[in-house]
C-alpha cells in the first residue's frame, strides 16, 4: 500500500526530476569548463586544462572588479529605492479615498511588469534617440541643442534605476499591500479614538507592523545581489560599447563573451565566480535570518 | 470613519492622490507614446521627431505591415504554439509535482523540495546550460529549445504546492483512498477541480513568460522563420540600428528598412494581446504575487 502510494508520488514528480537533472544538475559539472581553454572539438574532457588562468586573466584585466562593482552597486540601488517606494505607495493605496481610484491606480502601476523588455527597449529608444527622440524633440522646440544620450555613460545608472522602478514598483506594492490589509482595523480605530491622526497612525501602527515583511524581502534580495537584471541591461544598453564602463554587469559580460566572442573559458569563469560567491552570500544571509527569526529562514 | 476627518486626513489624501496619479501616468505614458507614434506620419516624424500626440494622424504603418503580413504571422504562430504548448505541459508537470510535494504522508518531500530549491541558489552558470541544450541535446535551431528549458521553475512549483496545501483538505484525499481510488484518479478527478484559481494563476504566469520571451530565440534559433514574436521585433529594431551605424546614406536609400512608425506599429501588435487581456486576468496575477511572497 505504502509503496504503491510512493510509486505514484514519484511518477508524478518524474517530469520535474528529469527537468532539474537535465537543465540544472548535469550542467553543474560544466563548472570544469572554467578551468580549461575550451574547444568545441575537444568538448568537456578533450579541452586543455589551464587551472585558474581564466580567472587570473579576468582579475588582472580589471574586468572582474568592474562588473562586480557595477552589479553590486546597481542591486543596492534597486533594492533600497524600490522597497522604500513600494512601502510608501502601498501605504497610500491602502488609505486613499475612493475604491475606483484605488483599484485603477494599482492596476496601472502594476501594468509595466507584464510588458516585455523588448517593448521597454522600443520605449527608451524613442524617448532618447538623438534624431527623433521625444526628449530631444522637446529640447529642439525649446530652442536648445539636442543631447546625445547614447554617448553619455554617466547618465545611464540613473536611467536604468528609473526604468527598473518603472517596471517593478507595482509588483512589490502588491506584496506590501497584502501585508497592510492583514492589519487588524481595531488598532486604527482605537488609535483614532485616542486622537492619533492619519500620519501618526501610519507612523506608529502601519510601518511597525509591516517592518518584518520589509526586513525579510530586503534580506532575501541581498542574497541575490550578484545576480543581475540581465534583460533590463541588455535591452537598454545592448552592445553599445560606449556605455559599458558604467553599465556592464556580470550577466551581460557572460552573455557577450559566450555569444559574440565565443570565449567559453572566460565566460564560464565569470559565471562560476558569480555562482560561487552568490552561494556564499545566500548562505550568510540565511544564517543571519535564522538567528534573528528562524520562522523566516529560507531553509 | 466614525471620527471627524482631521486636517491630517486631508493632507494625506492630497499627497496620495497627487503621487498615485503621477505614478499611474508615468506607468502608462510610454504606451501612449508608442500608440500615438504608430499612428503618426513617418515623414513628419523623420523631420520633426516624436511627440505625445500623433502627428498627421494616419494608419499607414499598420497598412504597411498588413500588406505583407507573412513574417509577422509566422512569428505570431511560433509564439502562440510555444505559449499554449509550454503553458499546458508545464502546468500539468508542475501541478503534479506540487501535489506530490504537498502530501504530508510523502516522507521524501522535504529532501526533494530542497533539491529543487537548491537549483535557485547554486548553478553551473550560463555556459554549461547553453552547451547542454545546444550540443548535448542538439536542439540548436529547433523549436523545442524555445519550449523545454522554460517548462518548469522552482518558484511556480512551490507556489503550486502552497496553493494545494491550502485548498485541498487531507480528509478528502483519505476518504477517496478508502473508497479505493488510485493516486492518479484522485489527482485528476479530485485535486485539479479543487484548484481552478491556482491553475489560472500559474498558467497565466507561465503563459506570460513564454509570450514575452526573446532570450531563447536569441540563444538557440538561427532561422528567421522560427523567431518568437518578441525576438522578431527585437531583430527588426537592432537590425535597423546596426544598419544606421554603418552610416551609409547610399545603402540606406537603396534597401527598404522598416520606418520608425512601422516599428511602433509592430510593438503594438506584439503587446496588444497583453493590453487587451490585462483587465480580465490581473486579479489572478495579484493572487499569485501575494501567495508567492508568503513563502518564497
Amino acid at each position: 500500500m505504502k509503496y504503491k502510494k510512493y510509486a505514484a508520488y514519484y511518477l508524478m514528480l518524474l517530469p520535474a526530476i528529469i527537468f532539474f537533472i537535465v537543465f540544472n544538475y548535469i550542467p553543474m559539472s560544466g563548472i570544469y569548463y572554467a578551468f580549461t581553454r575550451f574547444s568545441f572539438t575537444g568538448g568537456l574532457f578533450g579541452s586543455p586544462f589551464v587551472g585558474f588562468e581564466n580567472f587570473k586573466y579576468l582579475f588582472k584585466s580589471g574586468t572582474l572588479l568592474r562588473i562586480t562593482r557595477n552589479t553590486v552597486l546597481y542591486n543596492i540601488a534597486f533594492i533600497s529605492i524600490s522597497n522604500i517606494c513600494q512601502v510608501l505607495i502601498a501605504v497610500m493605496i491602502s488609505r486613499v479615498a475612493g475604491r475606483v481610484f484605488k483599484r485603477i491606480s494599482q492596476s496601472l502601476l502594476l501594468f509595466p511588469y507584464f510588458v516585455s523588455f523588448v517593448i521597454l527597449r522600443v520605449l527608451v529608444y524613442n524617448l532618447f534617440n538623438y534624431e527623433f527622440g521625444i526628449v530631444n524633440g522637446i529640447l529642439r522646440s525649446g530652442g536648445l541643442p539636442p543631447y546625445d544620450f547614447y554617448n553619455k555613460p554617466f547618465l545611464w545608472p540613473a536611467l536604468i534605476v528609473f526604468f527598473y522602478l518603472w517596471k517593478n514598483i507595482g509588483y512589490g506594492t502588491v506584496i506590501y499591500l497584502a501585508s497592510i490589509t492583514g492589519i487588524d482595523p481595531e488598532l486604527y480605530e482605537s488609535a483614532a479614538m485616542d486622537g492619533a491622526g492619519t500620519f501618526k497612525q501610519i507612523r506608529y501602527i502601519t510601518l511597525p507592523l509591516i517592518k518584518p515583511t520589509f526586513v525579510i524581502l530586503f534580506l532575501f534580495s541581498l542574497g541575490s545581489i550578484l545576480k543581475g537584471q540581465f534583460e533590463l541591461f541588455y535591452q537598454l544598453i545592448g552592445s553599445n560599447g560606449n556605455l559599458f564602463s558604467m553599465t556592464d554587469i556580470i550577466d551581460t559580460f557572460v552573455y557577450r563573451s559566450l555569444t559574440f566572442d565565443f570565449d567559453i573559458g572566460r565566460s564560464s569563469a565569470a559565471g562560476v565566480y558569480q555562482s560561487v560567491f552568490g552561494f556564499i552570500l545566500i548562505m550568510a544571509v540565511n544564517t543571519i535570518i535564522k538567528k534573528r527569526n528562524p520562522d523566516y529562514a529560507l531553509f | 470613519m466614525k471620527v471627524k476627518k482631521s486636517r491630517d486626513w486631508y493632507i494625506f489624501q492630497a499627497i496620495s492622490i497627487t503621487v498615485l496619479t503621477l505614478g499611474a501616468l508615468i506607468a502608462v505614458f510610454p504606451f501612449v507614446v508608442i500608440i500615438s507614434g504608430s499612428l503618426s506620419d513617418n515623414e513628419l516624424i523623420a523631420r520633426t521627431g516624436y511627440s505625445i500626440l500623433p502627428k498627421g494622424l494616419t494608419t499607414a504603418a499598420y497598412r504597411t505591415i498588413l500588406r505583407i503580413p507573412q513574417s509577422l504571422l509566422t512569428a505570431y504562430r511560433v509564439t502562440i504554439v510555444n505559449t499554449v504548448c509550454g503553458s499546458l505541459i508545464g502546468l500539468l508537470c508542475m501541478s503534479m509535482a506540487g501535489y506530490a510535494l504537498s502530501r504530508k504522508d510523502f516522507r521524501h518531500r522535504n529532501v526533494i523540495s530542497f533539491l529543487i530549491y537548491f537549483t535557485t541558489i547554486f548553478g553551473g552558470g550560463l555556459v554549461p546550460w547553453y552547451i547542454m541544450i545546444a550540443n548535448t541535446l542538439s536542439l540548436k535551431d529547433n523549436l523545442l529549445a524555445l519550449c523545454l528549458p522554460l517548462l518548469m521553475n522552482p518558484f511556480m512549483i512551490f507556489l503550486m504546492r502552497t496553493f494545494i496545501a491550502n485548498n485541498v483538505p487531507d480528509s478528502i484525499i483519505d476518504s477517496c483512498r478508502v473508497d479505493g481510488a488510485g493516486e492518479f484518479t484522485i489527482f485528476f478527478r479530485i485535486v485539479l477541480p479543487l484548484i481552478p484559481s491556482a491553475l489560472a494563476t500559474i498558467g497565466l504566469f507561465l503563459g506570460l513568460m513564454y509570450w514575452n520571451d526573446w532570450y531563447m530565440s536569441s540563444m538557440f534559433i538561427s532561422s528567421p522563420a522560427k523567431f518568437e514574436l518578441q525576438f522578431y521585433l527585437y531583430n527588426m529594431l537592432s537590425g535597423f540600428e546596426a544598419f544606421k551605424q554603418m552610416n551609409s546614406a547610399a545603402i540606406a536609400e537603396s534597401v527598404a528598412v522598416p520606418s520608425e512608425t512601422v516599428k511602433l506599429a509592430m510593438a503594438v501588435f506584439v503587446t496588444g494581446p497583453i493590453i487587451l487581456l490585462y483587465p480580465f486576468v490581473q486579479k489572478y496575477f495579484i493572487a499569485g504575487i501575494t501567495i508567492g511572497a508568503v513563502k518564497g
